[in-house]
């Protein structure tokens, strides 16, 4: 026999969480924490001990997971959160090493981090949180906002290509790559789960509402609307030729592809001065 | 009008949860993603407010036996403020038929 609602002070999931953090600084509507909490759920999950889990993050609203997540955690500076981890992951490939960090922090300022991380096969997770904009700083334009977008910086619509960055991590190396939104909070799950269990540079797009730094400019409203967007516009497709899956805001008829588009086996960075080294 | 629904032919022995709703009201920020996106459409929102002053989701009268624990309201939602739990032993969808 169910009653309505039962009121309680915990959540099950608030082990793996900082819990006296809790409510988050995000806004409401923001996606952000649906990721972080689908992590800790995949965390649980993994069947990996918690204690060889380590997150890192960058910085501006993505990169505050690191400090709402109750493992071993590092807030990095603006763009150094992969050659943080990197450092982890090389000299302890025991740790699970997980980078959870914004487009704008991982593809602008740690773009070149990113880029030849993946092309060592370094083992990292790496979540890239894509709400289109810089957040956190007030809406401005950043590497994936979409042609035309208003944005802070760019009030006539954002003239730059944006970056594909499904196609960018396949061409760099990556063993796996995947996009979701964070609509698709299940096959993102799945996915985390994959990706944990998988060595080299493990790249998942996450699309994210950010209703009020990337929505109200652009008239999507607030985060529930963006996210009907996305459930209307979303088509998985796991074969599709990554060069095809730019996002185009303006044509509001185009599929948005997601789905698990490349794993491969591909073997983790290990370089011989450690083994040298003994670690 | 009468609608002519397909049974299933395993009907008789699939098991469908039942879930109970559990809520912290004091983290919800009233994003809404759990009340529009339950298969179900057990949820509604609160009549009262949290003490940030959003309104909080409930089960909506009548609802109470329709959560089937798919957990869905428990993983979308970016405050960890709601989740469910199986109440008891599932029962056979064509056990009540």
């Amino acid at each position: 026999m169910s009653a309505g609602s039962i009121v309680v002070e915990s959540h099950p999931a608030d082990t793996l969480m900082r819990a006296d953090r809790l409510p988050h600084i995000l806004c409401p509507g923001c996606g952000i924490g649906s990721v972080v909490h689908t992590y800790v759920d995949a965390i649980a999950e993994s069947g990996i001990p918690v204690n060889q889990h380590v997150c890192v993050s960058g910085i501006g609203c993505s990169g505050r997971a690191a400090g709402y997540v109750n493992i071993d955690s590092y807030h990095t500076t603006h763009g150094r959160a992969i050659p943080f981890a990197l450092g982890i992951a090389t000299y302890r490939p025991d740790l699970h090493v997980t980078v959870i960090s914004g487009d704008g922090d991982l593809t602008a300022i740690g773009g070149n981090h990113f880029i030849h991380a993946a092309r060592r096969s370094v083992a990292l997770l790496v979540l890239c949180i894509n709400n289109f904009n810089y957040g956190m700083t007030g809406g401005q334009a950043g590497p994936t906002t979409p042609l035309s977008a208003m944005s802070r910086t760019t009030p006539h619509g954002c003239w730059e290509r944006p970056f594909n960055l499904p196609f960018l991590a396949q061409a760099i190396g990556a063993s796996y790559v995947a996009r979701w939104t964070v609509l698709h909070v299940r096959q993102l799950r799945t996915a985390l789960l994959r990706a944990m269990n998988k060595q080299g540079f493990r790249f998942i797009e996450i699309l994210s509402p950010c209703p009020t730094g990337f929505g109200r400019p652009n008239d999507i409203g607030d985060g529930l609307s963006e996210m009907q967007n996305y459930l209307r516009r979303c088509e998985v497709n796991n074969e599709i030729d990554l060069r095809a899956v730019d996002i185009d805001l303006t044509q509001q008829d185009s599929p948005i592809y997601v789905g698990d588009f490349v794993d491969v086996d591909r073997a983790s960075f290990r370089p011989q001065v450690v083994h040298r080294a003994g670690a | 009008m009468s609608v002519q629904a397909r049974v299933p032919i395993d009907a008789a022995s699939i098991q469908v949860p039942r879930g109970q709703v559990y809520t912290i009201p004091n983290r919800c920020k009233g994003c809404n993603f759990c009340i529009q996106f339950c298969p179900k459409e057990v949820l509604e929102f609160s009549e009262a407010i949290n003490n940030k002053g959003y309104h909080f989701p409930v089960v909506r009268k009548g609802m109470e036996e329709q959560c089937i624990h798919c957990r869905f309201c428990d993983l979308i939602c970016p405050e960890l403020a709601i989740f469910t739990r199986e109440v008891e032993p599932a029962t056979a969808v064509g056990a009540s038929a």
